[in-house]
């Protein structure tokens, strides 16, 4: 199973060269590129752990790939990777892109949990089969 | 145009018993400058054969504030001068032999705080179907911060719905199941959860579904977020699904929004025709209750496209921006509805900036500022198909919902194939548009390229590749930009 958060997960993983052309064009934006990653791809897990802060004053599309490089030498296979980049302007002040550059090479899926409530409706819950272990341990 | 304001007359002669000139009575006054806090209008306005047009104007101005059609002495009790809507300027529509501009002022204690059925009974009540007036069209609005600053907007608003969904830097994507009527409720889930399962981030009822024979709402319910919560699965990704909840009394739509949210929808649906006081509702109820809302248009037609009577879309757009609603249908230019660019452009700016600007050649009469209202996010849905993405995204942008109904479900491979197409073509424009690429010159080798690894995209290009709809707009702005010399 593929998961496809993120803008670009429909396409082949990107290359290097294609993932700093998309940074150059958020920092020629004025945004900030942050690098986060985790070993937790549930939907509604927001807060992924973030490879430092992110990088306000970093203008410069080849020291964020050496972040970005860096990061996975520590996560790549065990996490996964993402950059975002982020837009402090008034009235958007959230992210503008975000997009996924390291992924485990298994990647085992969810499981769609049905608890039948009420009749006919049900409760349901996804968990992530990887989530089953600890962490550290999931990958 | 020679069009002068009438010399004011004594109060004895104003309210004498009598039927008098509105241009007489105080509603037309080219020397009165608005203040920031009136709620302007512009009205273009085709009077009857031999009706002065300063006269009709002035009537506009009357009729939809304090005026009746003779003098009442009751006027005198008020502070009437205040109430009085004043006509400020009028000027001939380019291009046309017997229509006006009428821009009208308002006081704002003429309006209750935060009601869109307040204002639009004043602005668009009794007055369009006055006599001495052939046609009427509600043009364009300024309403001032003073006024917007009464309303709570969108529930939910783009950057917070990019939020809660997790999807950043592209348009979302979108299907209406179709066809939009007679599908059992098993069947409908089906064709939701092949959409959801090949990309798309929604599907989305249409908007006469709500309870009928073939297919009762809570099965419809059921069925369809089964379908989202499989493909979440399928997917890691957020999806919805936009469960439609117009019935025939705001208890019945509470019902269905309270049981789409105990499934876990993220967002509900609702229609135009159900009333603007039923809109703000249900805007209401979505922000207590997380929700997104989704707005179908439906009926606008019957009052937006003619350009010589009705109300425009714009006015539309801004009024459904202040009762609150986080998705609105604005046009896709290139489908198989309505819209002319420019028009369309108009329409776009309304509900996703924070300051528009005045713009004629858009449509735009007044300066428009939106005081931080939450932003709502405009959906391109009628006859579009993934060939044509780079041309979407370089007219509408990324902050919209490209809606692929057909373009989705008439794929020869299928319903998820053409989900697939769809957002492979998207993505594959959304990364060579921020690598500098130029889509427009360049959007059908982007579009080959992409499809070269991916079957799905490549035989939607070969299907739909002739499909236009090439028609002349009935609604394109009046003012064209004029070539600078210099």
């Amino acid at each position: 199973m593929r998961l496809t958060q993120g803008t670009f997960s429909f396409l082949p993983d990107l290359t290097d060269t294609q993932i700093a052309a998309q940074v150059k064009y958020c920092l020629d934006q004025g945004w900030s590129i942050g690098v986060e990653y985790t070993d937790d791809p549930h939907p509604r897990n927001t807060y992924w752990e973030m490879w430092g802060l992110p990088m306000f004053d970093l203008r410069d599309p080849a020291g964020v790939m050496m972040e970005i490089n860096e990061c996975r030498k520590i996560h790549g296979g065990k996490n996964y990777i993402r950059v975002v980049a982020v837009d402090s302007t008034h009235t958007w002040e959230s992210l503008r892109l975000s997009f996924i550059v390291s992924r485990p090479e298994n990647e085992p899926g969810f499981e769609l949990i049905r608890n039948e409530v009420n009749g006919r409706s049900i409760d349901y819950t996804l968990r992530s089969y990887a989530t089953e272990k600890p962490t550290g341990e999931r990958y | 145009m020679n069009v002068v304001s009438p010399k004011p007359k004594s109060s004895a002669d104003r309210y004498k018993a009598g039927v008098m000139k509105y241009k007489e009575m105080g509603y037309f006054d080219l020397d009165y400058v608005p203040k920031d806090t009136d709620i302007l209008a512009v009205f273009r306005i085709t009077p009857q054969d031999g009706v002065d047009p300063g006269e009709a104007a002035a009537a506009v101005a009357g009729e939809s504030s304090t005026a009746t059609w003779t003098v009442v002495w009751t006027d005198r009790l008020t502070a009437c001068e205040k109430y009085r809507a004043k006509c400020y300027r009028i000027e001939p529509v380019p291009g046309s032999e017997n229509q006006v501009f009428a821009y009208i002022a308002y006081d704002l204690d003429l309006f209750e705080p935060g009601s869109i059925v307040n204002l639009s009974a004043s602005i668009i009540g009794n007055v369009f179907g006055f006599k001495p007036l052939k046609a009427l069209r509600l043009e364009d609005m300024r309403l001032p911060v003073a006024y917007v600053k009464t309303f709570d907007g969108p529930s939910t608003g783009i950057v917070v719905e990019r939020e809660r969904l997790d999807k950043f830097g592209r348009p979302l994507l979108g299907a209406t199941v179709k066809p939009k009527l007679g599908l059992s409720g098993r069947n409908y889930g089906r064709v939701v959860y092949e959409a959801l399962k090949g990309g798309l981030d929604f599907t989305k009822d249409d908007e006469n579904i709500n309870s009928q024979p073939f297919m009762h709402w809570r099965d419809r319910f059921l069925y369809s977020m089964e379908a989202v919560k499989r493909a979440e699965a399928m997917s890691g990704e957020v999806k919805g699904t936009y469960l439609n909840v117009s019935a025939g009394d705001m208890e019945q739509m509470y019902e269905r929004a309270e049981f789409a949210k105990s499934l876990g929808s993220v967002i509900v649906m609702i229609d135009l025709v159900i009333g603007y006081t039923a809109i703000q509702s249900m805007s209401k109820w979505c922000r207590r209750n997380d929700m997104i809302l989704h707005l179908h248009r439906a009926g606008h037609g019957t009052y937006t496209r003619q350009k010589t009577h009705g109300v425009s879309f714009r006015v539309i757009a801004k009024w459904m921006r202040l009762a609150g609603v986080d998705h609105i249908h604005a046009g896709t230019v290139v489908g198989k509805l309505e819209g002319d660019p420019n028009t369309t452009k108009g329409f776009y700016d309304i509900l996703r900036e924070d300051y528009n600007p005045m713009c004629l050649e858009h449509g735009l009469f007044f300066d428009q500022p939106w005081a931080s209202l939450r932003k709502t996010m405009p959906v391109a849905s009628g006859g579009i198909h993934a060939g044509q993405m780079h041309q979407l995204l370089t007219l509408l942008g990324e902050d919209c919902v490209l809606q692929f109904g057909g373009g989705t479900i008439g794929h020869p491979a299928g319903i998820a194939a053409g989900a697939t197409a769809n957002r492979v073509a998207l993505e594959a424009m959304i990364l060579a548009r921020n690598e500098g690429r130029d889509i427009m010159a360049e959007g059908m080798e982007i579009l080959d390229r992409a499809g070269k690894s991916c079957t799905p995209l490549a035989q939607a290009l070969h299907l739909w590749k002739d499909i236009t709809f090439d028609y002349t707009s009935t609604d394109a702005p009046d003012f064209v930009p004029t070539v600078s010399v210099a």
